[in-house]
């Protein structure tokens, strides 16, 4: 297929269509208005349903109905309405529900602003709502790898039967790049969910459910979510590395927008006396420590570079845990840093090493 | 090659337009492209611009403090990012609404009056073409016929657009070609 030139909201979108998703509910908010508008047009032309709902909470908790019942389902929406959605993350998590949300961020705390962040990382990796539960976390840095994930995405939420989140920024879902959706899948060809609730005649009730008032039980139902969560993070982590081989005096670490501005700056360094790598999670949970590990151990000094106060940070210096300097530059409010930050931070930090 | 483009006006001139026609015609050339529009609390009537970025290799930053070309549709637009050019880049002036050129000398400048062209091809709202025809001419960065290939499909649900629309490129071209007739930024 022909590639296509596309915004990353709009690339989203068909990507979920072409992953068999054929339900959107979701409330309006800038700056990923772009993807319930091409859902709103898309999706009755595969027979599917778009609602906007009259909330953020009426929204995920349609999202906890619909994957209940067996359906590729799924929202987006950006930082403050993510958080309005916490509530049933938490209870689709509880309940082992396949969905898929994006968060587009925008730069917080409170209302905040509708400008390119990354300041929702903690929500997403470390919890957001209560209990102790997990999601994947999928964080594209093309529109390309925007649309690719999308994919992903709803394949690992049905096989671990867990929320996904696909966490862009402002610039990631307003940019238009060009776009080539290699797969896709039709809803009547995915593999059957046998403990969906689509009717019990002939068979055992299903139940999906996340009350468990006798402690035992739900003790064992937290291993067992343990056990599930072990299993994503045995398998899933996934990475990239640029210019990393034989090693650098300084390893940037960044994610999405970020990284394609550390790319930017790495390659203007390119043949100076400086030798730059990037390292970018693409899963930040689980994140590959263990690879940053490796990549950060035949480098000098680690510098982490985030549209935030330094969130993704803490997972870096735990990774490296205390074997290698790790340094932070961070941009927020809406402020995109620029290449040439990144290399006065890096020049900054090779000179102190002299 | 790599080159990053800011193209600049006020809402409703459809700068976003010509920058997705600039993309456009980049991806059709095999290039690497990016469109990024300032997505801030712009407003009709407000400031408005995007960046396009057309390289061989694979772009990182899609926004670029230093643009190697800029079409400046309304003096704002020029106010705000002359400076920002680099040296020997080209800067369409849309001379219709920008009562001044720019002061710097290190500039390989295009002045257009956009509105006045348009108007004489068949609509000055064609004006944003005139300026993307004007930016062609003078700079090569696209071969023109890819960016009317890109216009065609762009405007295919209302083909009624297309012929003013293509003068209107057609006479920026003639007219940034005759300007800048050996262009030294390529």
């Amino acid at each position: 297929m022909a590639k296509k030139l596309m915004k990353g909201c709009e690339a989203i979108g068909e990507a979920a269509v072409k992953a068999g998703c054929r339900l959107f509910f979701g409330y309006p908010i800038t700056p990923q208005n772009e993807i319930p508008e091409y859902m709103s047009a898309r999706l009755p032309q595969v027979g599917g349903t778009f609602v906007q709902a009259e909330s953020e909470v009426a929204a995920s908790n349609m999202l906890y109905g619909a994957a209940g019942a067996g359906c590729r389902v799924m929202t987006s929406s950006s930082s403050p309405g993510i958080s309005l959605m916490m509530e049933a993350v938490s209870y689709m998590a509880g309940s082992e529900l396949p969905v898929v949300l994006v968060n587009i961020m925008r730069g917080g705390p409170g209302l905040g602003g509708i400008l390119p962040s990354q300041s929702d990382y903690f929500q997403a990796t470390k919890g957001g709502g209560h209990g102790d539960y997990r999601c994947l976390v999928l964080a594209p840095s093309t529109v390309q790898e925007a649309a690719d994930l999308m994919g992903l995405a709803f394949d690992r939420a049905d096989h671990y039967r867990n929320p996904v989140f696909v966490l862009g920024d402002g610039l990631i879902g307003q940019m238009m790049e060009p776009v080539e959706f290699k797969t896709e899948i039709r809803p009547e060809d995915l593999p059957a969910k046998p403990w969906a609730t689509t009717g019990c005649k002939g068979r055992q009730p299903n139940i999906i459910n996340s009350l468990y008032l006798a402690a035992e039980q739900l003790e064992e139902h937290n291993w067992h979510l343990q056990r599930k969560y072990a299993e994503i993070e045995k398998n899933e982590k996934r990475w990239e590395t640029y210019n990393t081989e034989g090693g650098c005096d300084v390893l940037v670490v960044a994610y999405g927008t970020v990284a394609r501005i550390a790319r930017t700056a790495i390659d203007e360094m390119k043949g100076g006396p400086v030798k730059v790598g990037l390292f970018r999670p693409i899963t930040l949970w689980p994140y590959p420590s263990e690879a940053l590990w490796e990549t950060a151990e035949k480098t000098g000094k680690v510098l982490t570079c985030e549209l935030s106060c330094g969130q993704m940070v803490e997972d870096v210096r735990y990774a490296i845990m205390g074997r290698k300097p790790v340094t932070f530059y961070g941009r927020t409010g809406g402020v995109v840093m620029a290449p040439d930050e990144v290399i006065a931070q890096v020049n900054q930090l090779a000179g102190a090493s002299v | 090659m790599h080159n990053e483009i800011i193209l600049a006006g006020f809402g409703g001139q459809g700068v976003l337009l010509i920058g997705k026609l600039l993309a456009y015609a980049g991806m059709k050339a095999g290039r690497e492209v990016t469109w990024m529009p300032a997505y801030g609390p712009e407003m009709r009537g407000g400031t408005c611009n995007c960046t396009v970025v057309l390289s061989d290799h694979q772009i990182g930053a899609p926004v670029t403090k230093n643009p190697h070309g800029l079409i400046a549709l309304n003096l704002p637009s020029l106010d705000k990012f002359e400076d920002a050019v680099r040296p020997g880049g080209v800067v369409v002036v849309n001379t219709a609404l920008i009562n001044r050129l720019p002061q710097r000398t290190d500039l390989v400048v295009v002045p257009v009056a956009c509105n006045e062209v348009a108007k004489e091809a068949g609509t000055a709202k064609a004006a944003n073409m005139v300026a993307l025809g004007a930016f062609l001419g003078a700079s090569q960065i696209v071969d023109v016929d890819l960016v009317k290939g890109a216009l065609e499909e762009t405007f295919a649900a209302r083909p009624k657009l297309v012929p003013i629309n293509m003068v209107a490129l057609s006479r920026g071209y003639e007219i940034g070609t005759a300007l800048v007739p050996a262009p030294a930024a390529r």
